[in-house]
């Protein structure tokens, strides 16, 4: 306990020192951590935050629904469904290859430009949509390695006990899937959350927009750390949440140490 | 072998089994009349467990037919899922579903697959569930139960569907040895109720007690059945006598 207290104050202090005596420390101090800047541009960075919050809400459930529907697709074995299981293989490799950025750009400035009837042209609807598309690829994936995990015994059990495909699918396998691919779906979750600030490259009021915006016409960054310290609030309790609640499972379902 | 006027309960003709080039099952019959506690026993590999897996339709079949009550299953056909709802099935390694409580375990099939209605379901399982000693561990997950109260919550699994026929997969071949009785208890007690059952096994005591006939199953043929005072005793075939040399003490 003690070595671990003095090894963490010697690495710690150490590091600060060496930052704070650097040569250029003083610009750095004033440029980029300013507290009246820091005062004066958080409300409109509160915001512009609210904004990647609310993408965030919107976009969360739409991707774990899309993303489970997509894995289930190219899981399912029935011959009917052969043409939306082409869709979802083609959906993942099309969709996570394309950088996220582009896929805004894409979205954001080519649907309107369809001038179809009917579709919309809010910036904010279409880069919700990219963020959507991108990360349904990348989450799809994330369940269907769960789904696999699961034992092919369980579903032996779920048919032998006269199950239907769908109902083992629903009622045994999902349910165990899920639990297990919690950590990667934290991951890309966090990821999603950082991801919704892409949105300041087409015009969106942000949060980052919003410290890029005060920035340029201040002359000062300290904007910037404000976002970051924004972001780094944001994603922390939502990890410790998924921690805990991994932990609550794996006490209830694997008390045996088996 | 009890068959009654309507016919036997399970009859299986002429099965024929292959995984790819090897030949798992070769010309099985098979007949089990309703009430009857049918042993397989055999060494590891000689089939036993494939002819289960076909019974209840969990692996295609070759040739052959098999017919429950009279009318042909194995049929392309016919509702799979209708049959296997008929039919409880316990496996050698479990299979509980370990998200679910012991209780919702019992409930799943009762309520997804026959429609039973919550409650209904629910009392029906702890029903079995105390009358095997499990009423108390209803509420946990599986995980939390040792191996012997698993493969009874198991057994209490595939009995909640009221199925005409028990299928049960070297149920105690997981287990210590002194978990082994508990579980046994109650697949005895399940034939003095007449539960028909079909049982692959290694335990032959076990088999000599309960069975109204015995199977001997070598490299997927069934070389010679009869009541188990024959087979165990007095076998006709030399691959049995050498069989039972090496399983039964003394």
């Amino acid at each position: 306990m003690l070595v671990a207290t003095a090894a963490t104050v010697l690495v710690v202090g150490g590091l600060v020192l060496g930052v704070v005596s650097s040569p250029g420390w003083p610009t750095v101090q004033q440029t980029f951590l300013d507290p009246f800047h820091a005062r004066e541009s958080f409300p409109a960075i509160l915001d512009g935050f609210w904004l990647n919050v609310t993408m965030f809400l919107i976009a969360e459930p739409l991707i774990l629904a899309l993303g489970l529907g997509l894995a289930l697709a190219r899981q399912s074995r029935a011959p009917l469904l052969v043409p939306l299981r082409a869709i979802a293989v083609l959906w993942t490799d099309v969709f996570r290859g394309i950088p996220t950025l582009v896929l805004v750009f894409l979205l954001v400035f080519g649907m309107p430009s369809l001038g179809l009837q009917g579709v919309p042209t809010s910036i904010f609807f279409w880069a919700t949509v990219a963020l959507v598309v991108s990360y349904s690829a990348y989450v799809a994936e994330v369940f269907r390695s769960g789904i696999e995990s699961v034992h092919p015994s369980q579903l032996a059990s779920a048919d032998a006990l006269g199950l239907s495909r769908a109902q083992a699918m629903r009622f045994v396998v999902v349910p165990q899937a899920v639990r297990r691919v919690v950590p990667p779906l934290l991951n890309d979750f966090v990821s999603l959350q950082k991801d919704t600030a892409l949105v300041a490259s087409v015009s969106l009021f942000d949060a980052l927009f919003s410290a890029r915006d005060y920035a340029n016409f201040n002359f000062n960054y300290t904007p910037y750390v404000v976002v970051a310290v924004f972001f780094v609030v944001l994603t922390v309790p939502l990890a410790r949440l998924t921690d805990a609640l991994g932990r609550r499972y794996a006490e209830r379902e694997r008390a045996g140490a088996r | 072998m009890t068959e009654d006027a309507a016919g036997p309960l399970l009859e299986v003709q002429g099965l024929r089994k292959t995984y790819g080039p090897r030949l798992v099952l070769d010309d099985v019959d098979l007949s089990v009349g309703a009430g009857d506690v049918v042993c397989l026993i055999g060494s590891s590999g000689s089939g036993k467990s494939t002819l289960l897996r076909c019974v209840n339709l969990l692996e295609d079949i070759d040739d052959g037919r098999i017919l429950l009550e009279g009318r042909e299953i194995s049929d392309p056909l016919v509702d799979q899922r209708a049959v296997r709802a008929r039919m409880g099935t316990v496996f050698q390694a479990y299979n509980l579903f370990p998200h679910l409580t012991v209780l919702d375990n019992c409930t799943l099939a009762p309520r997804r697959v026959h429609g039973v209605p919550r409650d209904e379901a629910e009392a029906r399982a702890r029903a079995l569930l105390k009358e095997f000693g499990l009423l108390g561990h209803a509420g946990q997950h599986p995980d939390r139960l040792s191996g012997g109260q698993q493969q009874r919550a198991a057994l209490v699994r595939a009995l909640c569907t009221e199925p005409s026929l028990l299928l049960l997969d070297e149920i105690t071949a997981a287990l210590d040895p002194e978990l082994v009785g508990e579980v046994l208890a109650i697949v005895r007690r399940l034939a003095e109720q007449g539960t028909t059952m079909v049982l692959a096994t290694h335990e032959m005591s076990f088999a000599r007690e309960v069975a109204t006939t015995v199977c001997f199953l070598h490299e997927g043929r069934i070389l010679e059945q009869g009541p188990p005072e024959q087979i165990l005793t007095a076998p006709r075939e030399e691959r049995t006598r050498q069989f039972l040399r090496r399983v039964l003490p003394g």
